[in-house]
């Protein structure tokens, strides 16, 4: 827990103490709290499996996706296979090719993609990790199928008026990812350079890659 | 396949009308794109039924899975938007009929 304010030596803390948040269990965590049990007792799984695939999904970033984008931007023939076959282009270059099928959808001058999962929080966790909290929430769920652009505008993404805006429902078996639309003045830019300016929201399309 | 799996019903291009049918379940069609109707931008492939496979069952005969894309003011009356805004949804083929306009 950060601190950042001075504390006299020996003085006691006279502010209120912020609340424990893993102080809550609710049904859900009740319940995998007892699958989980069931499935070591049983000799299914280990306590430690289970901790490697908490520190595996931990640990998958962004950053796996904006490689992919900057390869797409900067080698055609894997573009085309990118938008064909998302998940045999992921084995191109050497990444977890995902248990879900990839979907990559290109934003262009005239066609603006958005994502949304409006059942659940559908996303591609293997590829960007966790989603963020946001695109979970109710309000962005009801939101981005009905009024996309004042979303859009709410993320400080203003949209021209011909620029159609496609939104996807991921409902069921795919999971989408955005291929946002390369600046203007990057042609200098090595793919490692590209790289480092695409960020997580505009491969879900809620933003669009700013110039360096 | 045989039957282990339905053929597809439809092609990129037809335009299908969606259910307006609100069983209990593990159902993967929004309640808001119930009785709408688009056209079949494409098949995604064809997956085991997860309103079956959410209950311990082996999910066959394997549905056929399609996006199907929406113009947003035929799915919300009072859209607030351009008319070529879209909304692309997956719905299952047993979610689907060809459409009757």
């Amino acid at each position: 827990m950060p601190h950042d304010h001075q504390h006299s030596p020996g003085a006691p803390h006279r502010h209120p103490q912020r609340p424990d948040q893993d102080d809550t269990l609710t049904y859900w965590r009740a319940m995998e709290v007892a699958v989980r049990g069931l499935l070591i007792d049983k000799g299914l799984v280990t306590a430690d499996e289970v901790r490697r695939q908490v520190e595996d999904m931990d640990s998958r970033t962004p950053l796996q996706g904006a490689r992919v984008v900057a390869r797409a931007w900067t080698d055609a023939d894997f573009r085309a296979r990118l938008l064909a076959d998302g998940n045999a282009a992921l084995e191109i270059m050497g990444i977890d090719r995902g248990p879900y099928k990839l979907v990559v959808v290109e934003n262009t001058e005239k066609v603006h993609n958005l994502i949304v999962c409006t059942l659940c929080s559908c996303y591609p966790r293997w590829l960007l990790g966790l989603p963020p909290d946001w695109y979970k929430s109710r309000n962005y769920r009801s939101r981005a199928v009905n009024e996309p652009r004042a979303v859009l505008r709410e993320f400080g993404t203003e949209l021209a008026g011909d620029v159609a805006v496609r939104v996807h429902d991921s409902t069921a078996d795919m999971r989408y990812l955005v291929l946002p639309r390369r600046p203007a003045g990057t042609e200098h830019l090595s793919e490692a350079q590209l790289a480092a300016l695409v960020t997580r929201d505009t491969m879900i399309g809620v933003a669009v890659v700013g110039a360096p | 396949m045989g039957a282990d799996a339905y053929p597809p019903r439809f092609a990129a291009g037809d335009r299908v009308a969606v259910r307006r049918a609100y069983p209990p379940g593990h159902v993967r069609t929004p309640y808001y794109i119930r009785g709408k109707t688009g056209v079949v931008e494409r098949l995604c492939g064809i997956f085991g039924n997860p309103e079956e496979l959410a209950y311990g069952r082996s999910g066959r005969p394997k549905q056929p899975l399609y996006r199907v894309r929406f113009r947003q003011h035929d799915v919300w009356p009072d859209y607030d938007g351009p008319a070529q805004d879209t909304l692309d949804v997956e719905i299952y083929q047993h979610w689907l009929d060809p459409a009757s306009d």
